[in-house]
């Protein structure tokens, strides 16, 4: 018996390799026209087991989608002299514009705090490099203010049971990314973890962007502030001009 | 049905928009008002980022002020001496109201600054007409002793340089006009108001300026000042949302010629005592959220 299971680890001994993951998107580029009211991505692949072979305690996965990093500042309101108004700010020199993560199993029972700090895995876990010179316990303060706030608005989603898989070798996860994300290259990372380890990555490139007329508006009154802004002088002027003279025409 | 606004950076409901274009236009049309007031706090508590509703609403007030415009040239209702010096004043006001935007973004209370601004403006405004109304819809007893106002404001009357506003009827220190139309000039960019329930009261009262130019000149200056003020936000503050301001003037214009027609089946004093409702409404909601523990502690500005 003993010879039968040796026989059968064989292959993925002598190889000695480790698995793969295959990982794929449903789509590469995702773009923000008229109707843009946020946009649905599947994550998915294959894990490639060596020779095959799932094995008796199979692998779970964990994938994480990020948006570019923004160098943010963030206020804090305070109650003064009866009047709610911005008293203390901390900046943030990389806080990603959305950061989603979705694993097959709560992050905490996968990995422990120092593999999550250096993957990234965990809201609690992002590198949003705060600028120097504060209290930590002020620093905390607002790191957990920020992450509140973006995790409501949508852009800082954790789903521990997210990560659906099948069969033992396709993974899938779906991530809503709401309309008001920031523009630019998402990256979208793929991790197998087997015994609080990270035995397989793997990256793909996601790129969010304005498309069509949104594309041309955004793009003119950054570079073209002058014609932008004639255009919206012109613009009230004549439909104000138009509506006055539908209006007489018609009550003559 | 929603539509993405680019520079907002959101979705928002189109048909949404339009009607509350639409609202503002009726009411400016029908009080005479550019509507700003209404439209920068309505657009802020949809969620648009504040300085994109500020920049944006100043072409909803170019828009209804332009038929007004028309309608009072073609009556020759316009001071166009008067109004060339308001303006003048008007664009230096939405200079350093420019300068003074960016000062206060820089130190994170330009939000706190707007709400208040606009609580102790529409609160005393709307305060003050409610109190013309009332008196003139006999609810209230005048004071015994209100003596008859001086037809001239002693201190605007002491100024140097005094010239002649023929079609206004006065002989006037042209610094006057100037600093009112710097002060309007601030305000809307500030603000995202056009100014007219501040112009119009200082031109009567103040100024003593003959009511038949004054309501003219005002929406000039108002044309003029907003066009101004949008261009600058364009330049500097790049905040305008062309998209948002589209789907704000279909409606606006439209509700505008309305407005005015309802104006002339309405009795003005009516009239005035619902815009000192709706202005002191505006106020209430504004100092509520001053003063009420806002729904996020925490906000987010990009650097």
């Amino acid at each position: 018996m003993w010879r039968a299971l040796l026989l059968a680890l064989a292959p993925l001994l002598l190889a000695q390799a480790s698995p793969k993951l295959v990982p794929d998107i449903s789509s590469r580029a995702v773009e923000i026209q008229y109707s843009f009211t946020g946009a649905e991505l599947l994550l998915f692949g294959a894990i490639l087991y060596p020779g095959g072979r799932v094995p008796r305690r199979p692998a779970d996965v964990a994938v994480v989608l990020k948006g570019p990093v923004q160098p943010i500042t963030v206020r804090e309101k305070q109650k003064i002299a009866g009047i709610w108004m911005n008293a203390d700010s901390h900046r943030f020199r990389s806080a990603p514009g959305f950061y989603a993560v979705a694993s097959s199993r709560p992050i905490d029972e996968l990995v422990n705090e120092r593999t999550a700090a250096i993957y990234e895995l965990g809201l609690q876990n992002l590198q949003l490099s705060p600028g120097g010179g504060a209290q930590p316990d002020k620093e905390r303060r607002f790191e957990t203010g920020l992450l509140d706030l973006r995790r409501r608005e949508g852009l800082y989603v954790e789903d521990p049971d997210g990560v659906e898989i099948s069969e033992d070798v396709l993974y899938r996860a779906r991530i809503f990314i709401p309309s008001q994300v920031p523009v630019g290259t998402f990256t979208a990372e793929t991790f197998l973890i087997d015994r609080g380890k990270v035995i397989a990555a793997a990256t793909r490139e996601i790129t969010v962007d304005k498309s069509g007329f949104e594309r041309f508006v955004a793009e003119s009154a950054d570079r073209y502030s002058l014609l932008y802004g004639l255009a919206a002088v012109l613009l009230p002027l004549l439909l104000g001009w138009a509506a006055a003279e539908l209006f007489r025409r018609r009550g003559a | 049905m929603d539509i993405y606004l680019p520079i907002a950076g959101m979705s928002v409901n189109a048909p949404l928009i339009v009607a509350l274009g639409l609202l503002v236009g009726i009411l400016s049309g029908m009080f005479g008002v550019g509507g700003g007031f209404l439209t920068t706090p309505l657009l802020i508590f949809y969620g648009i980022p504040p300085s994109v509703a500020v920049a944006s609403a100043t072409t909803q007030i170019t828009g209804s002020s332009v038929s007004g415009v028309l309608a009072h040239m073609r009556r020759g209702g316009v001071d166009l001496r008067m109004g060339a010096v308001m303006v003048a004043g008007g664009l230096l006001g939405s200079l350093a109201g420019a300068g003074l935007f960016r000062l206060l973004q820089a130190s994170g209370q330009i939000d706190t600054v707007i709400g208040l601004m606009y609580v102790l403006l529409l609160g005393s405004i709307g305060v003050l007409m409610l109190r013309d109304a009332a008196l003139a819809l006999g609810w209230m007893q005048p004071a015994e002793n209100a003596s008859p106002r001086p037809r001239h404001n002693r201190w605007i009357a002491s100024l140097p340089l005094r010239s002649r506003f023929y079609a206004s009827g006065l002989y006037l220190s042209p610094i006057a006009p100037l600093a009112l139309g710097f002060i309007a000039g601030i305000l809307t960019v500030l603000l995202g108001i056009g100014g007219g329930f501040i112009l119009v009261p200082a031109m009567i009262y103040l100024f003593g300026m003959a009511a038949r130019v004054v309501v003219g000149t005002s929406l000039v200056m108002i044309l003029a000042v907003s066009a101004a003020t949008t261009m600058i936000h364009a330049l500097t503050t790049e905040a305008v949302d062309l998209v948002l301001a589209a789907l704000l003037l279909v409606g606006g214009v439209i509700g505008a010629q309305y407005g005015a027609q309802l104006t002339t089946r309405l009795k003005p004093d009516l009239l005035r005592l619902s815009l000192a409702v709706i202005i002191i409404l505006v106020a209430l909601r504004m100092a509520f959220g001053l003063t009420y523990r806002p729904d996020e502690i925490f906000s987010i500005e990009y650097l």
